[in-house]
């Protein structure tokens, strides 16, 4: 039998409905990879006893002919979403046996299309990192190493147990939330695809909130078609987010192998800065000239608030995050430290609760709205992201499309970058733009590094244009025919 | 842009996390330097702009006001660290 692990998702569906093989046999075979490869620490709580269940039903779907969009596919979901009855924890001490009374949305959407949850990934704490670091549950380990060198390497973050999951076959696909690039440069640092689809697009019930006014739920998997079919089942209206939006989601495999002849392609400027690779500078030409092979038309653009987005990003989703993480007080869930009173027992809990990163925005967060400074920087801050955004609406009046590299460098070891807050949030340069701007995102991979790490492309949409970006990015997919595993896979398959 | 030690222990109460005196220390260096990086958005010239709140232009969705959830007391007790009696059980508060 093929390897039932090495499949795309389409490709499984197909092996399903034909009887190649079953759900059962499909989940056992994951389940079996994940155990194999629990050192990687991709998962917070494996599920397997959910998913055998969730297998059974689906191959008695299977068994009358009716199986669903996504009917036994195993996933991985990011342990940020709230599982009914299931621990969530958002990596952090301070959601420590949290069972959620209430399933989120998009899990339900997923769960609704049959897809097999095989855990709870790992991520940074609440969602606060680029580098999977952070989580109180231990570093996640990226399935890719540099040739000749066995230090390990970070999976990107937030969404790095998601991405490490898939990249290294543990999952067919999984969850993701991206605030600033949560979803799109883990996917650069792994080696797969995935993506950001328009704020409003998924709901944000049940998502455990970061900065609300940014997050947004999506998707990864190992090709566009499968992060298709993902986000299909995943997006659409829900009245239980006032955020989400009601405009009809269309059939996102549609635009997959549509010509890119005449498609304008942006190339903002100002995404040339210092620091960059020069591996992805030419990865980046690559990208363009894959474009334009395949009919685009190449459009300079600019984006001239670009150097503020980081300093925007890091104002407001401290903001948000000092005002949603309030509600963590040891009093209606999670971890409480008694205290001497009240007040005492707010203190105690929130600074046994809480890792260093968490913390430190949360502090950023209360001096920036703190009176006196929440017009000098809060209000200023949310003026310049009106600006950032009006960068991209003016862009998206030449170009279809932008295109871009997803993260100035390939995967770093673990413990580099950690110096300094602020060198670590430079990873998110080139995805908190489009973050500010609440417009679609996603990155695929299209090569790899001399020293034999992937790296990432990102293509920019309009507001609520996934299927452009699904396009164009299917068209880089072509011509880029990234094959390459991670070389932990190969010495297995070997 | 300096956050001093004293700064850093005044955010730290209003946003109810106990410091250290080391961690204080800490977080004064960290802290001085991210603020660092947020005063460069002093340069931009915002005049005449308004604040942004929401990417997208859309009417805030209203509904009829009335119950449409409920009756799930014990699900939502279900994770109380502490309760009785159908309550959420605090450290006393009113002596």
């Amino acid at each position: 039998m093929t390897n039932l692990t090495h499949l795309t998702i389409k490709e499984a569906l197909t092996g399903l409905k034909k009887k190649d093989f079953t759900v059962s046999e499909l989940t056992a075979a994951h389940i079996k990879a994940t155990e194999a490869a629990r050192h990687l620490n991709c998962y917070i709580t494996e599920t397997f006893d959910v998913a055998r269940k969730q297998s059974k039903e689906s191959d008695a779907r299977y068994a009358k002919g009716d199986g669903r969009l996504l009917d036994g596919i195993p996933i991985a979901m990011k342990d940020l979403f709230c599982t009914e009855g299931i621990q969530t924890t958002a990596a952090s001490k301070i959601l420590k046996g949290f069972k959620p009374p209430y399933e989120s949305t998009v899990s339900g959407n997923l769960f609704r299309d049959g897809a097999v949850m095989l855990g709870k990934a790992n991520l940074d704490e609440f969602a606060m990192g680029s580098s999977n670091t952070t989580s109180a549950y231990g570093n996640v380990i990226n399935p890719w190493r540099r040739k000749g060198d066995d230090k390990p390497l970070v999976p990107g973050g937030s969404s790095g147990g998601s991405a490490a999951a898939v990249a290294a076959r543990l999952a067919m696909g999984a969850t993701g939330t991206d605030t600033g690039g949560s979803i799109r440069q883990p996917a650069a640092f792994c080696g797969i695809t995935g993506i950001k689809p328009t704020y409003g697009r998924c709901s944000r019930f049940g998502v455990v909130a970061f900065a609300s006014s940014l997050d947004q739920p999506g998707a990864f998997a190992r090709n566009t078609e499968d992060c298709a079919l993902l986000l299909q089942s995943m997006a659409g209206f829900d009245p239980k987010d006032s955020t989400s939006v009601n405009c009809p989601v269309p059939d996102y495999t549609q635009f997959l192998g549509q010509s890119v002849k005449g498609l304008k392609v942006g190339m903002p400027r100002e995404y040339r800065i210092d620091g960059t690779s020069p591996e992805i500078i030419k990865l980046w030409e690559s990208g363009v000239q894959m474009m334009r092979d395949a009919g685009a038309e190449i459009v300079d653009v600019s984006l001239p608030h670009t150097k503020y987005a980081l300093q925007t990003y890091y104002v407001i989703a401290p903001a948000e995050c000092s005002s949603n993480l309030a509600r963590y007080d040891g009093v209606r869930f999670g971890l409480r430290v008694e205290g001497e009173n009240l007040i005492d027992m707010y203190e105690k809990t929130r600074a046994a609760g809480f890792g260093k990163e968490v913390k430190r925005r949360i502090l950023i967060g209360t001096y920036v709205l703190s009176a006196g400074y929440y017009d000098a920087y809060y209000n200023k801050a949310r003026r310049v992201r009106k600006l950032i955004w009006q960068d991209f609406t003016e862009a998206y009046k030449k170009c279809d499309v932008l295109l871009t590299p997803t993260a100035p460098t390939a995967a770093f070891a673990i413990g580099d970058n950690m110096q300094d807050p602020v060198t670590m949030y430079l990873n998110d340069i080139f995805t908190i733009p489009a973050s500010m701007a609440g417009m679609p995102g996603m990155s695929l991979p299209v090569g790899l590094s001399s020293d034999g790490l992937p790296l990432g492309l990102q293509l920019l949409g309009r507001p609520f244009d996934e299927g452009t970006v699904f396009k164009a990015a299917h068209a880089i997919e072509k011509a880029a025919n990234f094959t390459a595993l991670p070389q932990t896979l190969l010495s297995k398959v070997a | 842009m300096s956050i001093d030690k004293n700064t850093v222990r005044k955010v730290a109460r209003l946003a109810r996390i106990r410091t250290t005196d080391a961690e204080a220390e800490v977080l004064s260096a960290e802290l001085s330097k991210i603020m660092t990086m947020i005063e460069q958005l002093s340069e931009v010239n915002t005049e005449g702009v308004d604040p942004m709140t929401s990417v997208i232009e859309m009417q805030w969705p209203g509904r009829e006001d009335v119950v449409t959830d409920g009756a799930i007391l014990e699900k939502i007790l279900s994770n109380a660290p502490e309760q009785t009696a159908g309550f959420f059980v605090v450290p006393k508060v009113v002596e």
